[in-house]
């Protein structure tokens, strides 16, 4: 598995994502296996999960911390860094990558000056990797957010982040 | 009645294609024509010509509608719906070109059959009732008023079903073992964690005929005695989870599932649980380690799941497309599925076909169709005039299928006895312009991030696997390391603990099989033949160059010299290879070789 990188921006979560987050670990802690949908609930509120988070879900399900912080390293849609408000992520799926999706990958890293898996500095954009989209008509192909990309080419990637800037 | 339906996809490829707002158009101007009550309009699974997106069918007639954007609806509504005149120019091109063929006709069609895809593309995926009208839940009913426990198992052991997850254990004896296995609670699992990077049966599965996985599960309850189970589901599918969901509330709602199931004193209970983006969950280990909350990693069987499971219990777990099949196995008889496929793979098989091939989507055909029939006919053969160099079956685990074997009939055990594996069915097409070295190098870099790292072989063997192929797509190995190399994957193929890194070096074994020519390019000539491994390229202007001065104006480090309207020329000591010359370069003179 890929390397644990921790986050060095501060924790800012507020009092109402706390409740919110413990009144639902009640209901999740009642099923069997509660700790993949914990975990699922509490990015979907905080976005990430700072070691603040996991402490919660731990105290809530009464898992030992580094229980819970294996889990989250273990599975990569978890992730430790807050995200950029606009997510670039690079399909690397094989019938994207046969068609070229690794020099478009290539390209948004030179442009923006971020490796796979950054955010920059100003917190706006992230660059992710992904694997299989499931669009594979469209490849090579990537999203922002929720919008799909079909058919990319190197010459667009200057145009699609003009766009989402 | 309704006198016409239309049927807008709504599979993943088209809905990216933003299919969503054609069919809120179709409404928009159906309801101005005031024809809500004529025509009936809804959203559909994949219909698995995913190039042509987003497709629009328009019955009685079957019109096949191609790529429509919401600005072609209205023409649709206006010549098609209101006046009887099909829109030709919009069809799908085979449908239209003498006078208007029925797409089950067509190329890509004519040769599929479809079990598991049946209602995929027929149906609205989330009406019940629609499920229902096409002989959904007759199997269940069967199985309930007619048929033992075990007179289910023998059926679908009398089948010959395999398991479509790739492995090809036969379902049947599964099934058997589970039921044999004594316990107060068991479990009935499925995979939906289809992480071959290229797949999308499973999710068109779900998307399109979620009851149909429903039903086999709750047939697969009551043959081995289970009243709960579990569809495990990757994230990266919201559509399918989504869909999931609003079958399982109204078959619960239908009294189809939950407890005293269609008024018998059977129960069956299911839950949804997301995986998180682990590639090794698939292994059915890893997947009960899961969705017991745990890391998903393997451990060493046995205890097979039919004996010792998820939270300790005996467990069954099959993939999406088996489950698919089962219904219809029940209805129609265990002669009927055995009469499709070959002497050893009976049935069909779902294939996602991407890559270079021109009719990318998803095709179903029966085993033993071979591979010529499936790229040439129903792929419509490579774009651009390239030659076919391999298909890619079985993903990360699986190998390449070069043209020698273009006419062997394509099942569980020739695939293997060639190299490759059927795998969950991805099936990749490249051409000459693909470098069959830089292939094996992907699919070790996806093998090796996602290694759980609980086995040294697997750990540690890919990341040493994957050097050598680093070090031979920079020119920097040696004849020895080939060797070495070709060792190496032996050795972790023999000693990792689980599917993961037992089949994670045969994308290289099967390149160095076929394409060993190409590997020692690399390393004795210093060349990639296909112009793809970067290190070993050179930028290269040719005599088609007009002078303009475009690449040496953009050229980062001033490698660039010439004249203006004079050739120019790289220095390939300063070129740093960026490619930035041949993108900008309007007369296709900049070449890498």
């Amino acid at each position: 598995m890929s390397k644990i990188k921790l986050t060095k921006v501060a924790f800012n979560g507020t009092a109402e994502q706390e409740k919110q987050l413990r009144d639902k670990l009640a209901e999740i802690k009642k099923m069997d296996g509660a700790l993949m949908p914990a975990l699922q609930t509490a990015q979907g509120i905080y976005g990430y999960l700072p070691i603040e988070v996991q402490d919660i879900v731990a105290e809530e399900l009464g898992l030992r911390q580094e229980e819970v912080f294996g889990v989250a390293t273990f599975y990569s849609q978890f992730t430790l860094n807050p995200q950029g408000k606009k997510q670039i992520s690079v399909c690397l799926g094989t019938a994207c990558y046969v068609k070229g999706s690794g020099e478009v990958l290539e390209k948004f890293k030179t442009t923006l000056g971020l490796d796979a898996g950054e955010c920059s500095a100003d917190g706006y954009f992230s660059l992710l990797a992904t694997r299989c989209v499931g669009c594979c008509g469209l490849a090579p192909v990537l999203t922002v957010n929720d919008k799909v990309y079909g058919k990319v080419t190197v010459s667009d990637v200057e145009k699609i982040i003009a766009e989402n800037r | 009645m309704y006198r016409n339906h239309i049927l807008v996809c709504g599979g993943t490829g088209c809905s990216s294609g933003n299919s969503k707002k054609v069919h809120d158009e179709f409404e928009i101007q159906i309801k101005e024509a005031g024809l809500e009550n004529e025509v009936k309009i809804i959203t559909t699974g994949c219909f698995g010509l995913c190039a042509c997106g987003p497709v629009v069918v328009v019955y009685p007639e079957g019109a096949f509608y191609q790529h429509i954007k919401p600005e072609n609806v209205k023409e649709i509504v206006d010549e098609h719906i209101i006046k009887g005149r099909i829109v030709s120019k919009l069809l799908y091109k085979e449908t239209s070109e003498t006078n208007i063929k029925a797409l089950n006709e067509t190329a890509f069609y004519k040769n599929q059959k479809r079990v598991a895809l049946k209602n995929c593309g027929y149906i609205d995926p989330e009406n019940v009732e629609e499920y229902i009208a096409y002989d959904g839940y007759q199997a269940l009913i069967k199985c309930y008023n007619e048929l033992t426990p075990q007179e289910v198992v023998d059926i679908v052991k009398a089948s010959g079903l395999r398991g479509r997850g790739g492995g090809g254990f036969p379902t049947g004896l599964k099934w058997q073992f589970t039921k044999n296995s004594v316990n107060d609670k068991k479990f009935v699992c499925c995979n939906a964690d289809e992480g071959d990077p290229g797949a999308f049966m499973d999710r068109s599965v779900l998307e399109g005929d979620p009851h149909a996985v429903i039903e086999a599960m709750t047939i697969a309850g009551y043959a081995i005695g289970s009243d709960q189970g579990y569809v495990y589901v990757r994230a990266e599918y919201p559509i399918a989870v989504k869909r999931l969901q609003i079958a399982i509330n109204q078959a619960k709602a239908y009294g189809l599932l939950g407890k005293n199931i269609l008024g018998t004193n059977n129960n069956f209970d299911l839950e949804i649980r997301l995986g998180s983006g682990a590639f090794v969950c698939g292994e059915e280990t890893a997947l009960m380690a899961s969705i017991e909350g745990l890391r998903g990693e393997p451990r060493p069987r046995p205890p097979f799941p039919a004996v010792k499971g998820l939270f300790g219990k005996p467990t069954l777990l099959n993939n999406v497309e088996t489950y698919a099949n089962i219904p219809q196995i029940i209805l129609k008889g265990a002669d009927w599925f055995a009469s499709m496929g070959t002497e050893k793979s009976k049935g069909t098989k779902v294939f996602a076909l991407g890559g270079k091939i021109t009719n990318t989507g998803l095709v179903e055909i029966p085993m033993g169709t071979t591979l010529r029939t499936i790229i040439e006919d129903i792929g419509g053969g490579i774009p651009n005039g390239k030659k076919f160099k391999a298909a890619q079956t079985g993903g990360p685990s699986g190998g390449c299928i070069p043209a020698m074997h273009f006419d062997i009939p394509m099942d569980y055990d020739n695939l293997i006895s060639i190299g490759s594996m059927m795998g969950s069915g991805g099936l990749i097409v490249m051409d000459e312009d693909n470098c069959m070295v830089d292939i094996a190098k992907f699919f070790l870099e996806f093998t090796q991030e996602e290694s759980c790292g609980k086995c040294t072989p697997c750990r540690i063997g890919t990341k040493r696997l994957l050097e050598y192929l680093e070090k031979i797509t920079e020119g920097k190995a040696t004849m020895q390391d080939l060797d070495d190399m070709e060792k190496l994957c032996y050795y972790i193929k023999d000693n990792s603990l689980c599917g993961l890194g037992q089949t994670a070096p045969n994308p290289v074994l099967s390149t160095l099989r076929y394409f060993r020519d190409e590997y020692e390019a690399h390393v004795k000539e210093k060349r990639c033949p296909a112009g793809v491994c970067k290190s070993l390229l050179q930028y290269y202007i040719t005599e088609d160059c007009k002078g303009c001065t475009l690449c040496a104006k953009k050229c980062p480090v001033g490698a660039i010299s010439g004249k203006v309207k004079e050739r120019h020329i790289i220095d390939v000591d300063k070129c740093i290879k960026c490619g930035v010359c041949k993108d900008v370069c309007k007369f296709g003179a900049v070449i890498k070789k």
